[in-house]
């Protein structure tokens, strides 16, 4: 299949998610469907990486909370427009990065308060993909040259300090975390929507964009880039393949997809505080949910990251939320033991068996075949 | 005047004894990750558990934290030989450890903290011993007896080791399985042996370094995440597998935390591993004394 049309196809099954949500009447749904959808979003990106290229990203909380904090500075900022942070302050000298209550720059308010806030969701991603993208190029610039062991310490120790940063910054709340109110409805288009369906909306389509970003490159030059550097980087660098430049570009699209996956979620939870958006969880699932899934295409996180993100909103519910975690670092570390290649591992070789018994050879593409594997 | 030169001998001093102990945190990683080359990630996390460890008997039976991490050794020791078997078999034959195997810890990590969060809620938690609100002053410097026991024993152990390391059989197999495995399997030993000893030893050394951690510090189950860009830091920053390049190394990394949370306030602290993890990755990645 081609991909327009598997682009369209996944932004009109998201479309029918969507709408399906909206006729089952229970906002629950919505709020939990958000939650999964995130993680379709936050595994997939991770995948591009961990996956396809065999670099293991620790830091999707980092990347994760630079999205959600980007949106906290804009809502900060649009009701007190002086970004002074004090470690500016006290680098700089200067009092403020940007102050816009200074006549001199009554032009920039203008076009910020007439264009972008009130498109603020779309725009927020567009910028929080772009901060999350820049620090997963710097990050990688310094440590992909070294063994993968390195790159997978320095992001974890990543999420640390841009906590320790975030913890400084009294602006944005500091250690004790900010509140972001969320608007009860958005007009789009002429139509009044719930603003947490609004927010369900974009959540859906980020996750069809990124599947389909995720599949388009697997069956693209780049994609089999990333698997030659996978399965043995040095003969990779040896016949020609440039590893450095494409692990660069992997890096920086898995951060900015993460980036983007967190711009929203301040709206969602109505109040971020940094122990929990730089928490472990995310990471942890981030990282869970493709293993279990499958890490070699793209329909093993998204397989992985809806079962377990039901599972998860399930357990949490019935059991506790402490309980949801132990399932998914036990999940976590059973699966890497015994089924290496996750569910899809597991299934795909008994539907070649099935398919091999019922139909002809030949009777089918291959795109349509694992497209059908993933329905 | 005066006082500055009382805040830097403080936090010179203060820093000293911090690198010390931060020695017997990173001295098991140096055995794994230095000279095994296992990316034991869940380190820090065996750390928190001789921590508790040494609180639960710390507050049940009132024994000393410090020979409470010594008579969980051989607990801890079985414990790592315990887990390279599940890592050998699973994923180091298979040849997966990049991917695969650096999941596998970070799950153990993960299932350590909220196993302990589960169990003991995430309150902070302290021992009860003689010495630990004890403080000499000598001139203008002070002496916590909390920072120097830990600095003490935390030293102690690395000499232990060292000596090990360098003077007996076993300790020379263990730096030869990390030149040549092959030339040692020619010599008829098996590495696979010589690994599992040299694992479970830096598993060892969490009990005791756990145990310092905890009269240093109130412990809570998260805080072993604070530890991973340390420890790491440490390792890279001395050379990997190089035990005096540890000692150097730990002491940078405290003098440096010291005076940061002495002239910029204690809440910077935790960046200033990060940001010396990626000088050195960046400036020289094989650390001070790589091999």
């Amino acid at each position: 299949m081609r991909t327009p049309i598997f682009l369209a196809l996944a932004i009109a099954v998201a479309a029918l998610v969507f709408w399906l949500t909206r006729t089952a009447g229970n906002d629950y749904l919505f709020f939990a469907g958000y939650t999964v959808l995130q993680f379709v979003v936050l595994a997939t990106a991770w995948n591009i990486l961990g996956g396809y290229c065999g670099y293991v990203n620790f830091g999707s909380a980092a990347f994760f909370a630079l999205g959600a904090y980007t949106s906290v500075v804009f809502y900060k900022f649009v009701h007190d427009p002086r970004l002074c942070p004090d470690f500016w302050t006290s680098l700089t000298g200067q009092d403020c990065l940007l102050d816009l209550t200074a006549s001199e720059n009554e032009g920039l308010k203008d076009l910020l308060m007439t264009y972008l806030v009130p498109q603020s969701l779309p725009a927020l991603m567009a910028v929080a993909a772009v901060i999350s993208g820049l620090i997963g190029l710097g990050t990688g610039y310094l440590t992909l040259r070294l063994r993968g062991a390195f790159f997978a310490i320095a992001t974890l120790a990543l999420a640390v300090v841009l906590q320790t940063f975030v913890v400084n910054w009294s602006y944005v709340g500091g250690s004790r975390g900010a509140y972001v109110i969320r608007p009860n409805d958005i007009e789009i288009l002429g139509f009044q929507f719930p603003y947490i369906q609004y927010l369900f909306l974009i959540m859906v389509m980020l996750a069809a964009i990124s599947v389909a970003i995720a599949r388009t490159i697997e069956r693209s030059k780049l994609g089999y880039g990333f698997a030659t550097i996978r399965d043995d980087e040095l003969a990779a660098e040896a016949s020609g393949v440039p590893t450095l430049k494409l692990k660069l570009i992997a890096t920086t699209l898995s951060g900015a997809l993460m980036g983007m996956a967190g711009a929203p979620f301040p709206y969602y939870i109505g109040y971020l505080e940094p122990a929990s958006a730089f928490g472990l969880p995310y990471a942890v699932n981030s990282i869970a949910m493709p293993m279990i899934g499958g890490t070699t295409s793209w329909i093993g996180p998204l397989v992985g990251s809806v079962l377990l993100g039901t599972l998860q909103q399930v357990v949490t519910v019935t059991i506790s939320s402490e309980m949801n975690l132990l399932l998914v670092g036990v999940l976590l570390v059973a699966f890497v033991i015994v089924a290496p290649k996750g569910l899809v591992g597991l299934v795909q070789p008994q539907l070649q068996k099935l398919r091999r018994k019922w139909t002809r050879p030949s009777s089918k593409s291959k795109d349509s075949a694992s497209a059908s594997a993933a329905s | 005047m005066f006082d500055s030169a009382d805040l830097l001998v403080n936090a010179l001093i203060a820093g000293l004894l911090l690198g010390g102990f931060y020695t017997a945190v990173t001295v098991g990683i140096s055995i794994s990750f230095g000279i095994l080359d296992i990316v034991n990630i869940a380190h820090p996390g065996f750390i928190i558990v001789g921590s508790y460890i040494a609180y639960i008997v710390n507050e049940r039976f009132g024994l000393d934290p410090i020979l409470v991490g010594l008579l969980a050794l051989p607990a801890f020791y079985a414990l790592g030989a315990f887990i390279y078997q599940i890592y050998y078999v699973s994923f180091e034959k298979r040849g997966q450890e990049a991917l695969r195997g650096l999941a596998f810890f970070f799950g153990i990590l993960f299932i350590t903290e909220v196993v302990l969060i589960i169990v003991f809620g995430v309150d902070y938690r302290y021992v009860n011993a003689a010495y630990v609100d004890t403080t000499y002053n000598i001139g203008l410097a002070q002496l916590p007896m909390r920072m120097v026991v830990p600095c003490v024993v935390s030293l102690l152990m690395l000499a232990v080791l060292q000596l090990f390391v360098g003077r007996t059989f076993l300790g020379r197999a263990i730096m030869a399985v990390a030149q040549d495995q092959q030339a040692l399997r020619l010599m008829a030993a098996d590495p696979v042996k010589i690994k599992r000893v040299a694992f479970a030893l830096s598993i060892a050394t969490c009990s005791l370094a756990g145990a310092c951690l905890i009269i240093i510090q109130p412990v809570d189950p998260s805080i072993g995440r604070d530890y991973i860009g340390r420890v790491f830091a440490i390792c890279v920053l001395g050379g990997l597998g190089s035990l005096p390049g540890t000692l150097i190394g730990a002491m940078l990394l405290g003098l440096v935390e010291s005076f940061t949370s002495t002239f910029f306030g204690p809440s910077w602290a935790p960046a200033v591993a990060f940001g010396l993890l990626l000088l050195t990755l960046a400036v020289r990645p094989a650390g001070l004394l790589g091999r």
